[in-house]
């Protein structure tokens, strides 16, 4: 993470978001099961350089804002037997956002 | 120099570095019955050691620079890990440098983060349970806990941490109150974290030489509780 100047933030603690649902053909650290899901971003994490480009040789700058997004379990698995009040966490870049209604 | 000088270091095959070989005059390594290190010397470890020469004779690395760097890797021990969560429980000033300012508070430590990835310290607490898994790979802070274990890397851990968290944390032994949240934490980022298990009851007055040694690894992950007083 840089200490670089506060960055233009498309997102905020409390937005619902949703995951885009792609495939892009280069590396992506976006797991198949959240694409498409409902989530809350709990906090912006910081600005952090980009592994998808990073992954095919490039250098990964500039850095994109990554923040901390919350997914109920009982969204993510439809047969989801244990607790109705557990949660996921997971980290994702901004532009795999998109606000939900 | 001892001839045992070197044993154990680089991917632990026994070979030994630059200049310690034997070889005849004509550059084969000869036999030498009853000396460990040349025997077994399998085609990966000739191909590392070759490696490692070249590297050495063309001045890309210096001579006792993987020496060094396996010193480092061994020094990556769960131990590094319960001695912060020891002393967070006993020290409630570092407890919250270290959930606020994780790296800063690890680095001052004494730890060094690999890859420079951030820390994020997440405290598990009888309203909710942190367990940390990496479904695409096997993201682990192994300079707090060491190498992650085999389990950790498992398709089955990967895929069954995130659809029955406490299935998997039942057969490590814990078993959940249904009103404690489970997060599950899919570490997928440059970032890596640590949990602060519960302290057990009946530790009060201990010293954090004590507490440290209830600070097993599978707590760190959050699959696990704190070892029990007395059941070790």
């Amino acid at each position: 993470m840089s200490a670089a100047a506060a960055p233009k933030l498309e997102f905020s603690q409390g937005d619902r978001v949703h995951v885009k649902d792609m495939t892009p053909p280069n590396h992506h650290r976006t797991p198949w099961y959240i694409k498409g899901r409902r989530g809350v971003v709990l906090e912006f994490i910081g600005m952090y350089v980009n592994s998808e480009t990073r992954a095919h040789g490039d250098s990964g700058m500039p850095e994109l804002p990554m923040y901390r997004v919350e997914f109920e379990q009982t969204h993510l698995w439809f047969d989801y037997a244990e607790s109705p009040s557990d949660k996921l966490w997971i980290d994702l870049y901004e532009h795999w956002l998109e606000r939900a209604e | 120099m001892s001839e045992d000088k070197d044993r154990g270091g680089f991917f632990d095959t026994g070979w030994r570095p630059s200049g310690d070989v034997h070889r005849d005059e004509d550059g084969r390594p000869h036999d030498h019955p009853g000396v460990r290190e040349d025997v077994g010397l399998g085609v990966r470890a000739s191909r590392a050691l070759a490696m490692h020469e070249l590297l050495v004779e063309k001045g890309v690395i210096g001579e006792g620079e993987v020496d060094e760097m396996t010193e480092a890797v061994n020094k990556r021990v769960p131990s590094n890990g319960a001695t912060l969560v020891a002393k967070a429980w006993s020290d409630p000033e570092f407890r919250t440098k270290l959930l606020e300012h994780p790296k800063e508070t690890v680095i001052e430590s004494g730890f060094v983060p690999e890859h420079n990835a951030d820390i994020i310290v997440l405290e598990n607490t009888p309203e909710v349970q942190h367990m940390v898994v990496c479904t695409l790979c096997s993201c682990y802070p192994t300079q707090l806990l060491g190498p992650p274990p085999d389990w950790y890397k498992s398709f089955s851990y990967r895929s069954r941490a995130v659809t029955e968290p406490r299935a998997v944390m039942s057969e490590f032994g814990l078993e959940l109150d249904e009103e404690t949240e489970v997060r599950v934490v899919d570490s997928n980022s440059e970032l890596r974290f640590l949990v602060i298990p519960r302290r057990p009851d009946g530790t009060d007055g201990w010293s954090e030489g004590q507490l440290a040694t209830l600070v097993n690894r599978n707590s760190m992950i959050g699959v696990a509780a704190a070892t029990e007083p007395g059941t070790d």
